[in-house]
């Protein structure tokens, strides 16, 4: 097989393996959270419920796809469209196993961050253009609180990266065959695990579209497909920061006996359980302590945690 | 490769002219967004992958989007896009001149040394070298101007009461008394404290009312995401 039917293969199957994963973490959550919460959630369309996500997903479809007179067509168009792409080519650097990687870029940490980065523009513009006040209160929160979130973001990662000395996710789970980085990079990995939280605009984080005060934020406006495109693009983003956290905090594709990439996925289910798990349980905080809480508390910790990475590596070499 | 180049130049040429020409300033920024990731693919294929990088996070990521927030507020209608059509002021004439400038010199330096680009090349070590080494006073200098910039922005959006002093504070008055008063421009100035972020915090609450409204029972239960 050759080199470029390999990669073509490979974009195939992630492509489908993320839409379906996707489409699977709708059911997943319900019934975890209705476990969590006493009780059943969907259980009545075939074997387990299994089939509600179908269900799901024919009713999104076959739904009239409508765009209000009142919005600006193009980009109410082009909006939800923007998340989806952006998220899903981040998982071009990720690596799954040993050469399981469609893209190994010697800059593959700073891609994401652009790629996440980008993503903002989707509820930026998907609020400015409904022309409706709710959607435009909620994308101006989500703006404020993407934006301050990615600075650290950004910063809780340098100590990773100072560690193994290279941008790229492959030299970085390889840097972790001996100890898993979250040992020595354990703020890095709260401050990380926090700033996913934020940027995929999850409970606690989900100020934008808090449904008591802004009726569904910046999406209000959407409905069918499209709606479905935002839906999508908040489980692939979950999937994103969570196979980021194995990659750059939990060693990738290391593990004993099994498979490297069944290793990955593991690892990768158990943080997206804990993201449905926080959803299930914490509070949403206001938006002041929100802010507060990223620039008082996060900004401080990222930095000493940076200053700290590398004086630990300067010390090594010395 | 090289028709990559050349493709996503066009892209770049084509997006710009519709920047100048648009009367939407919204979408005017969205052409140039995508004016600056057609650069960005540029960069790529030239082998300048770290400086690719860094225009996306840092211009397309971060500046735009502050840009874009700044417009949204303002919320600009149909009769701004009218007089936008009608405009015609000879400011445009001093700007053509500049870029008249500038393509002269861009010309200039393309005749004059023909062929690809040199530098440091794409590993980020080696950029950062540079940076902390020789040019070490124009990061210095860089980071002063940003420096300046934030203690700007902090003065501004610091609540008026503070600002004035403490003189009424003294008399008596509490601090944040602009809870009470709903004040016309209380979206515009919160929304002003959101995006220069740390100066949000100031207002505890008070001005920003208006986008972080209380959250009283918000509790676990999630309804509005599942489709049910």
């Amino acid at each position: 097989m050759s080199q470029t039917t390999f990669y073509i293969l490979l974009i195939v199957v992630l492509l489908a393996a993320l839409l379906t994963m996707a489409a699977g973490l709708i059911f997943l959550e319900r019934r975890l959270l209705a476990l969590w919460q006493e009780r059943y959630g969907p259980n009545r369309v075939g074997p387990f419920g299994l089939l509600q996500v179908l269900a799901d997903i024919i009713k999104l479809l076959t739904k009239e796809d409508w765009v209000p007179r009142f919005a600006d067509r193009p980009v109410f168009v082009i909006a939800p469209a923007i998340i989806l792409v952006a998220t899903m080519l981040s998982f071009a650097v990720v690596p799954f196993a040993p050469g399981l990687c469609v893209a190994d870029l010697n800059i593959g940490l700073l891609f994401f961050l652009a790629m996440s980065s980008l993503s903002v523009y989707a509820v930026a513009l998907a609020g400015w253009s409904s022309n409706n006040k709710y959607a435009l209160l909620g994308s101006m929160r989500a703006i404020g609180q993407m934006v301050s979130y990615e600075v650290f973001m950004g910063l809780s990662l340098m100590g990773v990266v100072a560690m193994t000395g290279s941008f790229r996710l492959s030299d970085i789970v390889a840097a972790q065959e001996r100890m898993w980085f979250v040992f020595p990079q354990f703020a890095g990995f709260a401050i990380f695990f926090i700033a996913g939280l934020a940027e995929t605009r999850r409970l606690p984080f989900d100020l934008p579209e808090a449904e008591n005060e802004l009726v569904a934020g910046y999406h209000t406006e959407y409905s069918g497909m499209k709606f479905a495109l935002f839906f999508l693009g908040e489980y692939v983003g979950i999937t994103l920061i969570s196979a980021l956290i194995v990659t750059l905090f939990f060693g990738g594709w290391y593990g004993p006996w099994l498979p490297p990439v069944a290793w990955f996925i593991i690892k990768t289910l158990i943080f997206i359980s804990s993201f449905i798990l926080l959803r299930g349980s914490l509070l949403r905080p206001r938006y002041d302590q929100l802010m507060a809480f990223g620039w008082k508390i996060m900004l401080p910790l990222s930095l000493v945690n940076l200053a700290a990475a590398g004086a630990a590596v300067l010390l090594k070499d010395h | 490769m090289t028709s990559v180049f050349y493709i996503s130049s066009g892209i770049a040429v084509l997006a710009t002219l519709l920047v100048v020409t648009r009367t939407n300033i919204v979408h005017a920024l969205l052409f140039l967004i995508v004016s600056l990731l057609a650069v960005a693919v540029d960069l790529f294929v030239l082998g300048a992958q770290l400086a690719a990088a860094l225009e996306v996070i840092i211009y397309a990521g971060a500046i735009m989007v502050l840009f874009i927030f700044v417009i949204m507020m303002m919320n600009l209608g149909k009769a701004e896009q009218e007089a936008n059509r009608h405009r015609r002021s000879p400011a445009w004439l001093a700007a053509g001149v500049l870029s008249a400038v500038l393509l002269a010199e861009l010309i200039y330096v393309m005749v004059a040394n023909p062929g690809p680009p040199v530098g440091p090349g794409n590993d980020p070590r080696e950029v950062a070298k540079l940076l902390y080494g020789p040019y070490v006073l124009a990061v210095e200098l860089a980071s002063l101007l940003l420096l300046s910039g934030l203690v700007g922005a902090y003065h501004l959006g610091r609540p008026e009461q503070s600002r004035a002093g403490t003189a009424r504070r003294l008399d008596g008055s509490p601090a944040d008394s602009s809870s009470g008063s709903a004040r016309p421009t209380g979206l515009g100035r919160a929304e002003r404290k959101t995006q220069l972020g740390a100066v949000v915090a100031e207002s505890s609450g008070h001005d920003s009312a208006a986008i972080g409204g209380s959250n009283a029972g918000s509790g676990p239960v999630p309804t509005q995401e599942e489709p049910s």
